[in-house]
């Protein structure tokens, strides 16, 4: 009887503990896909953010440019990004490029914590939402006067090509992981590559008609605000999944760490730009403000979670201090960025991936070295990619939209339709 | 004195401003308008049906001149407006019967 007991104890305990276990890993796969809504209604933000700095007559092709981003976002991920992103690099390899094949293939217990604390599919899904965010940052910057076709296959390549191979670089296990490179949740593999794009669209594409004059800047104005702060704030809030769910589980102390400094580096990032755009401007500017909160946040993105709650104050400060300089040098030298794209997220990316040198706490990685051999590595592949790949459109299809078209606007010229009857 | 009314494009308000102050006139009042004219109505579509908006759009600008600036206004007007294309737009004289300033009362040449 005693033996029976024993097994039957022992039996009960090994249940036990694998019923925890699965809750565990039900806890954190759940917050995986919590995290790819939150980063999903980022996307939202974008739409709005970039639809309230242009002005009336471009508000259609915009929001069919960031209906079409998510789309081919998700689209090219599934068919061949995100296993350019994950390869698996073989052991040894140099770590530069590898491709698992096209399409989502499961793999062996990829819906058990064999594969890791959440599903395939959730990691899918999560990943996926980040890869469309890249090319939307393109989107405002060369916004009102790029055609929308050439746009879109630009986008699709680059998101299909460019982005996960940098991305596998880090986060795939390549060569940047293996040097200690740290990028937490994309400040250069998400944000300055984006920027690196979007600064290349604006070199090819040109300023908008009328901006730069012999008398001077004349500032192009939004036609909305409301909707700019809307989606300012729409990214606030997607930003604590795409930050909280780099965490990779629902581990209660780094996930609410990273909660913490995300929320401290945004709100320093709105004061930095406050002073700084008092400073220079001696106006209250409310779209300073707006993307000094983006520019904090993009700043601690490369390392929320090794990041004391003061770092991220400092950090989130300096980038907002970047902000209005950033956006007052980029105008001086007469390249044209309608919502602040190139300063929030190449300026405030490089920023971000740096201060993990300077600040972060990490075992063997984040040095400056590892930083900045991330930095440069990566802006130099992607800024080529995209100057090479909008150059070629730009000779074959052309880029910018007829002169004609750009004064009556793009939503008659490029869609037939207004965005406000 | 005379008053000058022209209908020119939106998009040439700017330098239509820079000419007229270059020649000394300040003092010009200007709205959107809606009109017809030679020009096709722009083409819209909604989801999927194609319709006119019905109008055209452009700035009206007004202004007040004495007479022997009048030719050089027009000029002004005219050259900065023009793209010689259809739709370029229309400029009205008419006479003026009475011109005051509302804060001191001043009439004629001197409100200007």
């Amino acid at each position: 009887m005693q033996n029976n007991t024993m097994t039957d104890v022992m039996a009960a305990a090994v249940k036990a503990q694998e019923s925890a276990d699965y809750a565990q890993f039900m806890i954190n796969n759940l917050w995986i896909l919590v995290a790819a809504a939150l980063v999903f209604i980022m996307h939202l933000g974008f739409a709005t953010l970039e639809a309230g700095f242009v002005q009336k007559k471009n508000v259609v092709n915009i929001l069919f440019k960031n209906s079409m981003i998510i789309a081919i976002g998700l689209m090219t991920y599934c068919l061949s990004g995100f296993n350019l992103m994950y390869p698996g690099f073989a052991e040894g390899s140099s770590g530069y490029f590898a491709f698992a094949g096209f399409g989502l293939t499961p793999p062996e217990g990829g819906m058990t914590a064999e594969y890791a604390d959440y599903t395939y599919w959730s990691d899918f899904i999560f990943q996926a939402m980040f890869a469309a965010t890249c090319a939307t940052i393109v989107s405002g910057a060369v916004a009102e006067r790029i055609k929308l076709i050439p746009f879109l296959i630009f986008a699709t390549l680059f998101v299909a090509i460019s982005y996960p191979i940098t991305g596998a670089w880090k986060w795939g296990g390549g060569w940047l992981d293996a040097m200690g490179f740290y990028d937490f949740a994309g400040s250069t593999i998400v944000h300055s590559v984006g920027g690196w794009a979007a600064l290349a669209g604006i070199i090819l594409v040109g300023p908008r008609a009328g901006k730069y004059t012999k008398r001077g800047i004349r500032p192009i104005q939004g036609h909305s605000m409301p909707l700019a702060a809307i989606g300012v704030f729409l990214l606030f809030f997607g930003w604590f999944g795409f930050n909280g769910g780099s965490v990779l589980s629902a581990d209660p102390e780094l996930v609410s760490l990273v909660f913490v400094t995300t929320a401290m580096a945004a709100a320093a990032g709105a004061i930095g730009a406050f002073f700084t755009s008092f400073i220079m401007f001696r106006t209250y500017d409310l779209s300073m403000v707006l993307n000094g909160i983006l520019g904090g946040l993009v700043g601690i993105t490369a390392g929320a979670d090794i990041m004391s709650v003061t770092d991220s104050i400092i950090i989130g400060l300096i980038a907002g201090i970047i902000i209005p300089i950033s956006v007052t040098m980029f105008d001086k030298l007469k390249l044209d960025d309608p919502v602040g794209a190139t300063s929030v997220h190449l300026a405030c990316g490089i920023w971000g991936t740096l201060a993990v040198a300077i600040f972060g706490d990490c075992d063997d990685c984040g040095t400056y070295g590892a930083q900045i051999t991330g930095i440069i590595a990566i802006g130099v592949f992607t800024f080529l990619f995209a100057f090479i790949l909008f150059f070629i459109l730009k000779v074959t299809l052309g880029i910018r939209v007829h002169e004609d078209e750009e004064e009556t606007g793009l939503d008659i010229g490029e869609h037939e339709m207004a965005a406000y009857a | 004195m005379k008053k000058i009314e022209a209908i020119i494009r939106t998009s040439k308000i700017e330098d239509v401003t820079e000419g007229l102050e270059l020649i000394g006139v300040k003092f010009f009042t200007f709205l959107e308008v809606k009109g017809h004219g030679h020009e096709k109505p722009q083409e819209i579509t909604y989801r999927g049906i194609p319709y006119d908006s019905g109008y055209i759009p452009r700035t009206k600008i007004e202004l007040v001149v004495e007479d022997n600036k009048l030719s050089d206004a027009i000029k002004a007007i005219s050259d900065n407006a023009r793209t010689n294309k259809i739709g370029d737009g229309k400029i009205i004289v008419t006479n003026v019967e009475g011109f005051y300033r509302v804060r001191t009362g001043e009439e004629g040449q001197d409100a200007l």
